[in-house]
C-alpha cells in the first residue's frame, strides 16, 4: 500500500478553508476559500492532484473530505432556503480547524 | 447555413454543407502528436485507442437507469448503493471506473444536483459522455451560485421549503442522484421503472415523472 497521512478531522468537524492563492493545478475552488463549513464525510486518502499534475507521485496520499457549506455563508445575497448547501471535495492541507460557530 | 440540394439518388433534405475541417487547435495538435508517439513507440496500438473511444461512446444513461430502478425495487440494494456506490454497481456487473461513486438520494425534503465547477467531472461509467450544457461555463458557475434559478430554466420549480443540495465534483468522487420514485408506480417491473429514469434526473436537473 502507498504511504498516507492519518486524517485530522472527523465527520461533523467545523473547518475553515485556507484563504490562499496557490498557482498550478489546484482542486479547491476559489468560491469556498476563506469560508466555514462542516465535514460531511472523509472520502479516503488520495494522491495530491497538485503534485500529480506535474508528473510527481503525489504521495503520501492526503485525506480528502466532503465539506458542506451553507449557501448563505458563501453568497451573502443568496436567494433560496437557508437550509440550502453546497458540498465540495477538499484536501486536508486546504483546511484548518474552525473554533467559531461555523 | 444550409445546402438545399436535390440529387438523382433522391437525397433531398437541407443540411449544413460538408466542408474541409479548419486548422487543428493547440490541444488537438497535441493530442495527435501524443497519440502518434505512443503508437510509434509501441506503447499502444491504433486499434487499442479506437476500441477505448468506442467503449467510451457505448456507455449510455441506460446503465444508471438500471441502477436507480434496482434501488427503487430492492431496499437492501438501495442501502448499499447509498453507503458504498462502487460495491453496489459491481453487484449489477457494471463498471465504475477508477473513481469513488457517491450516490445522493432525493427525498420529499431534499433535492440534489451535480456540477463540476472546475472542469466537467461526470459519472461517465454510468451515464456516458456529459451533455454540452454540463460542460458550459454558465452551468458550472451558476449552479453553485443560484441553483434554484438554473433549475427553473430546466423547467424544475422546487417548493421553497425543499433543501437544495449542490454537489461540486472537484476531486476523486463521482456523483449520481438517486431520484425519488414517482407515485403510482407500485407493482412496476425494473424495465418499466428504468424507462422513467433519464440522464437529467440522475444529474438532478429534472425529476422522473410517470408518462
Amino acid at each position: 500500500m502507498s504511504a498516507k497521512v492519518p486524517p485530522l478531522f472527523e465527520s461533523g468537524a467545523h473547518v475553515k478553508v485556507r484563504f490562499a492563492h496557490a498557482a498550478g493545478h489546484v482542486r479547491t475552488p476559489a468560491y469556498v476559500r476563506g469560508h466555514r463549513g462542516v465535514v460531511e464525510r472523509l472520502c479516503g486518502s488520495y494522491a495530491n492532484p497538485e503534485e500529480l499534475a506535474y508528473a510527481r507521485s503525489g504521495l503520501p496520499a492526503k485525506p480528502l473530505y466532503r465539506v458542506r457549506f451553507r449557501q448563505e455563508e458563501l453568497w451573502p445575497d443568496y436567494r433560496g432556503d437557508s437550509s440550502d448547501t453546497v458540498d465540495v471535495e477538499i484536501f486536508e492541507h486546504w483546511l484548518e480547524p474552525d473554533g467559531g460557530t461555523g | 447555413m444550409t445546402d438545399d440540394h436535390d440529387e438523382a439518388d433522391g437525397h433531398s433534405h437541407p443540411h449544413a454543407p460538408i466542408v474541409e475541417e479548419g486548422a487543428l487547435s493547440y490541444y488537438q495538435a497535441m493530442e495527435v502528436a501524443v497519440r502518434e508517439l505512443l503508437i510509434d513507440k509501441g506503447i499502444l496500438t491504433a486499434d487499442q485507442v479506437r476500441r477505448q473511444v468506442e467503449n467510451m461512446d457505448s456507455r449510455t444513461p441506460a446503465r444508471g437507469a438500471r441502477v436507480v430502478a434496482t434501488a427503487w425495487l430492492n431496499p437492501d440494494f438501495r442501502a448499499q448503493l447509498l453507503s458504498d456506490g462502487n460495491a453496489a454497481v459491481e453487484q449489477l456487473g457494471l463498471e465504475h471506473g477508477p473513481y469513488k461513486l457517491i450516490v445522493v438520494e432525493n427525498t420529499s425534503q431534499v433535492h440534489n444536483v451535480i456540477v463540476c465547477t472546475l472542469c466537467s467531472c461526470y459519472p461517465r461509467w454510468l451515464l456516458g459522455l456529459p451533455p454540452d450544457w454540463y460542460k458550459s461555463k454558465s452551468y458550472r458557475s451558476r449552479m453553485v451560485r443560484e441553483p434554484r434559478a438554473v433549475l427553473r430554466e430546466f423547467g424544475l420549480e422546487l417548493p421553497e421549503s425543499t433543501t437544495v443540495r449542490v454537489h461540486d465534483s472537484t476531486a476523486d468522487m463521482r456523483y449520481l442522484v438517486l431520484p425519488a420514485r414517482p407515485a403510482e408506480t407500485e407493482g412496476w417491473g425494473e424495465e418499466q421503472l428504468a424507462a422513467l429514469v433519464t440522464r437529467d434526473t440522475m444529474v438532478g436537473v429534472a425529476v422522473p415523472a410517470k408518462r
